[in-house]
């Protein structure tokens, strides 16, 4: 089974919700379609969408809620379907 | 009692400066305060002390009340200026700051706390008798109660959060139909992002310029203002260029604005500088929209037609002086413009933090008000304002010339700036005519698209 790397395309703070009050995007273990949103990068005080690139099921996320990440940098991996 | 001798500075990049600037001049000592991602900033050099207040994300260092308090303490500063953004706007800091006996540099708590709202703004500016955007007069408890406001009204209508702003909590409505959809959506949004879900509906005005008055009031009852600012060109319900006077008004106009904000601002009884926001429509009736309770961004182009620091009168009044100049002391001379110099791409607006390789300020007649110097990294953290320039000449035509010199000479490398989008504004035929609208940044973009 091969493995798809998430990585954030700019520098910014992750954010794993889409708002404070609400439910994560995904858990790992979550099954997720290409293009589906998994998180957020804000980045001077714009919000840019993280989306799954393959249609798979989470394995992992390298950060948590509002941590600092920088661009290049690996969010999360997804098992291929 | 006499002015604060050690200012703390609750803010980061070119207001600190602006600031630490006047502070100099007037032998006050400063207080930097900064996260980890500013160290290397310009101002925390630039001021007598520094305190590191934490964590890059503003609510762990900007906007955390107890580390600024304590940063204040820790340095013996008697007095906080807030600057813009950040906590310049929570009367929960200057109740705080009321109770260490630290001097806020801006208004009293419960004025601030009036105009946080922008209903109870409506109710306090339709009390004094000045023109507020036709709209419901207290907040809207259901879907029912807000179909009988906007039949009355008529659409198309605005549905706000009256805590909202900075574009986010309202909702362009067209129909009954999409009032009924977007009613509660509204409402939870207000709720989620400021804590309060009060919620009004307001006419829509079509082709609306955004003209504001800059006030100021001592502690012992005088007003005065000092003209108007022209803030419609816009991106995201964000200011791009500023100019005072505004090319839109005649002199009968720009008399009755000025003192309808004089009116209303001493109906708050407010006191230090703010600003009152109008929105005029295409028949230059004009409206009230909301109170700004602190120093603006483009408070430099009201400076430089007056020869007023700004800053220096916000720490004149904070120390119970009296304004330094009466109503008919304060001259308008010529004409100024400021353009804001924002970390993006010109086209898609969109962030580009990194590093400053090069940063050119070209020797012209022009202020320059930057947060950066060369090598300075500019954070994905903040805003994307690096910098403005201000330029200040005899007449409109001259002030718009120096700022194409300006602009066309300036070079700042190893970021995307907006200069490409200032420079190709500042030769539009609308703008040299003055003839433009809050539609004019979107219109210019199509017509890019088109061609």
């Amino acid at each position: 089974m091969s493995q798809s790397k998430v990585l954030s395309p700019i520098p910014g703070v992750f954010y794993r919700r889409p708002s404070p009050d609400e439910d994560v995007y995904v858990n790992e273990g979550d099954a997720v379609s290409a293009g589906q949103v998994i998180g957020l990068v804000e980045v001077m005080k714009s919000y840019f969408e993280i989306k799954a690139e393959v249609d798979g099921v989470i394995e992992s996320f390298a950060f948590e809620n509002e941590d600092s990440i920088d661009a290049g940098q690996e969010i999360a991996v997804i098992n291929v379907k | 009692m006499g002015l604060c001798t050690k200012l703390l500075i609750a803010n980061r990049g070119e207001i600190a400066r602006r600031i630490i600037r006047t502070c100099n001049r007037l032998g006050i000592q400063t207080v930097a305060v900064y996260s980890d991602a500013d160290k290397d900033s310009p101002y925390v050099k630039e001021a007598t002390e520094a305190v590191n207040i934490g964590e890059n994300q503003a609510k762990k260092s900007y906007l955390n009340i107890d580390k600024i308090i304590e940063a204040a303490k820790g340095t013996n500063a008697d007095a906080i200026h807030p600057g813009y953004g950040f906590l310049s706007e929570n009367p929960a800091f200057v109740e705080r700051c009321e109770k260490e006996n630290i001097t806020f540099i801006g208004p009293t708590a419960d004025v601030m706390k009036l105009m946080s709202s922008k209903l109870e703004s409506r109710i306090q500016m339709s009390e004094a008798g000045i023109p507020v955007v036709p709209g419901s007069e207290k907040r809207l408890e259901s879907v029912e109660q807000a179909l009988t406001v906007a039949d009355s009204l008529g659409y198309p209508l605005m549905l706000k959060a009256s805590a909202g702003g900075g574009g986010i909590g309202m909702k362009l409505i067209q129909t009954e139909e999409e009032l009924t959809k977007n009613f509660s959506s509204v409402k939870q949004q207000a709720q989620q992002f400021f804590g309060d879900d009060a919620v009004f509906l307001e006419k829509w005005i079509s082709n609306p310029r955004h003209i504001e008055v800059q006030v100021a009031g001592d502690m012992h009852g005088n007003m005065v203002h000092l003209f108007e600012r022209e803030c419609s060109v816009q991106r995201r319900h964000q200011k791009v260029i500023e100019e005072s006077p505004s090319p839109f008004l005649n002199e009968k106009q720009r008399e009755a604005l000025v003192n309808a904000a004089l009116t209303g601002a001493k109906h708050l009884g407010y006191t230090n500088v703010g600003t009152m926001e109008f929105i005029f429509d295409g028949d230059a009736n004009f409206y009230f929209l909301e109170m700004n309770t602190r120093l603006q961004v483009e408070h430099p182009v009201t400076e430089e037609i007056t020869g007023v620091d700004l800053v220096e009168w916000q720490l004149r009044i904070a120390a119970n002086e009296r304004l330094p100049l009466e109503q008919e002391e304060i001259m308008k001379h010529g004409h100024a413009i400021e353009c804001r110099v924002y970390a993006e791409d010109p086209v898609t607006y969109f962030p580009s933090p990194g590093t400053i390789e090069t940063l050119n300020l070209v020797e012209c007649d022009a202020r320059y008000e930057f947060g950066v110097v060369e090598k300075t990294v500019v954070s994905p953290f903040y805003d994307p304002m690096i910098g403005k320039i201000i330029v200040h000449d005899k007449d409109r035509k001259s002030a718009i010339h120096k700022m194409k010199e300006v602009l066309a000479q300036i070079e700042i490398a190893g970021i995307k700036t907006n200069i490409p989008l200032l420079s190709n504004i500042m030769k539009q035929e609308a703008f040299e005519l003055g003839d433009y609208t809050t539609n004019f940044l979107q219109e210019l973009a199509d017509t890019i698209q088109i061609k």
